[in-house]
């Protein structure tokens, strides 16, 4: 799976946030994962914990990861609904001609940190 | 001792960034006229087996550099460079693909101006490849006939995103008990709009009906 890449890129960024805004210490880093991110949260932590002990700036960081919810938009109807419970097809009207408004992302969304 | 913290927002889509740094890839090489193709499937299904009869079809014709990602090792890259085309070994450092960031890197360091062509031989492997789009203007998936005939059920994702889908080894279709209609079938399911090769990269059989489609593919999409 790809989550170490992931936790990699997000590990980039932090640095180079940190680098601009003279952090020398990540207290915590919140993450906001959609349902349909494809994103498996339980080895996403494990890849996250293996790097962070690595990483001078992050490894005393705490991870917060919160779930986005998964909406889906029915272009027929109008209507949205919950992805992850009915999937593609709308359950007001039937119809497949629906497509993802919101769950698919990662987004690193703030972090906690120590300036000099 | 107590520690202070501040807040910062950061609010970066880690995954949106992969496609804005894809959609950058693709304005470079549109700039530069270089077909780049993403070459995907399992180890050794036979991607650079196919490579290697691609390259010597269309070597004359075009200018062409290969990018070869693997975890470790570069027994590819020399394989491909003693073609005679320009060829980078991008190390992946264990990770299972390759993510539009570290193309973007690769394609900077192999030098793609003055290309006409460029392949992407991405890391072995059916699932990850297919989530990270590398910014190429067509992607191509080989599926060997020993991995087996129900493959799109199982890797689904793969088959949605390839624009071409080259079941190869069909010298050993009997051998493995391959039904190649059945698979075009399930491949289709799930898109419609894939295109189906049946080749043999080792024996050659049906592989000039491919290098005809890229051939024709490459011409339309530079002109
Ligand atoms: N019988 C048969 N063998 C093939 C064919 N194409 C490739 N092979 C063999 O399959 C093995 C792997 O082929 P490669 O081209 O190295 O496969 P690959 O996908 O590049 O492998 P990795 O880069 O290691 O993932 C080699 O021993 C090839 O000779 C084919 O059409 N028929
Ligand atoms: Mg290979
Ligand atoms: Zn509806």
């Amino acid at each position: 799976m790809h989550e170490m890449g992931i936790v990699l890129h997000i590990a980039k960024t932090l640095n180079e946030t940190a680098e601009e805004e003279k952090i020398t210490k990540i207290g915590s880093v919140t993450l906001q994962v959609g349902e349909v991110s494809g994103i498996i949260t339980d080895l996403f932590v494990d890849c996250w914990n293996y790097f962070k002990v690595r990483n001078e700036i992050l490894k005393d960081s705490e991870l917060k990861l919160e779930t986005l919810p998964a909406v889906t938009f029915c272009g027929d109807c109008e209507k949205t609904y919950p992805t992850v419970k009915y999937g593609r097809e709308c359950p007001y009207c039937g119809s497949y001609e629906t497509w993802l408004l919101t769950g698919n992302e990662c987004i690193i969304k703030e972090i906690e940190a120590e300036t000099l | 001792m107590e520690k202070r913290y501040d807040i910062v927002e950061i609010k970066e889509n880690v995954l949106a960034d992969n496609d804005r740094v894809a959609g950058k890839i693709r304005e470079e090489l549109r700039r530069s006229n270089t077909c780049f193709i993403n070459l995907m499937a399992s180890p050794g299904a036979g991607k650079t087996s196919l490579l290697i009869k691609t390259i010597e079809a269309l070597k004359d014709k075009y200018s062409i550099g290969v990018m070869e990602a693997d975890a470790d090792g570069d027994v590819d890259a020399k394989t491909i460079s003693a073609l005679g085309v320009r060829t980078l070994q991008i190390h992946t450092g264990g990770l299972c693909h390759m993510d539009a960031d570290m193309t973007f890197r690769g394609l900077k360091e192999l030098g793609f101006e003055d290309l006409d062509l460029i392949f992407l031989e991405n890391v072995g492997n059916l699932v990850c490849p297919a989530e990270f789009d590398v910014g190429a203007a067509l992607q191509v998936m080989i599926l060997s006939v020993p991995e087996g005939d129900d493959k799109p059920l199982k890797y689904p994702l793969m088959f949605k995103v390839s624009d071409c889908m080259i079941v190869n080894k069909i010298d050993a279709e009997a051998v493995f008990d391959f039904d190649y209609e059945a698979c075009v079938e399930r491949a289709r399911a799930l898109n419609p709009e894939i295109r189906p090769f049946r080749l043999s990269a080792l024996k050659g059989e049906n592989v000039d009906e491919w290098i005809r489609y890229l051939d024709g593919f490459i011409r339309e999409w530079r002109k």
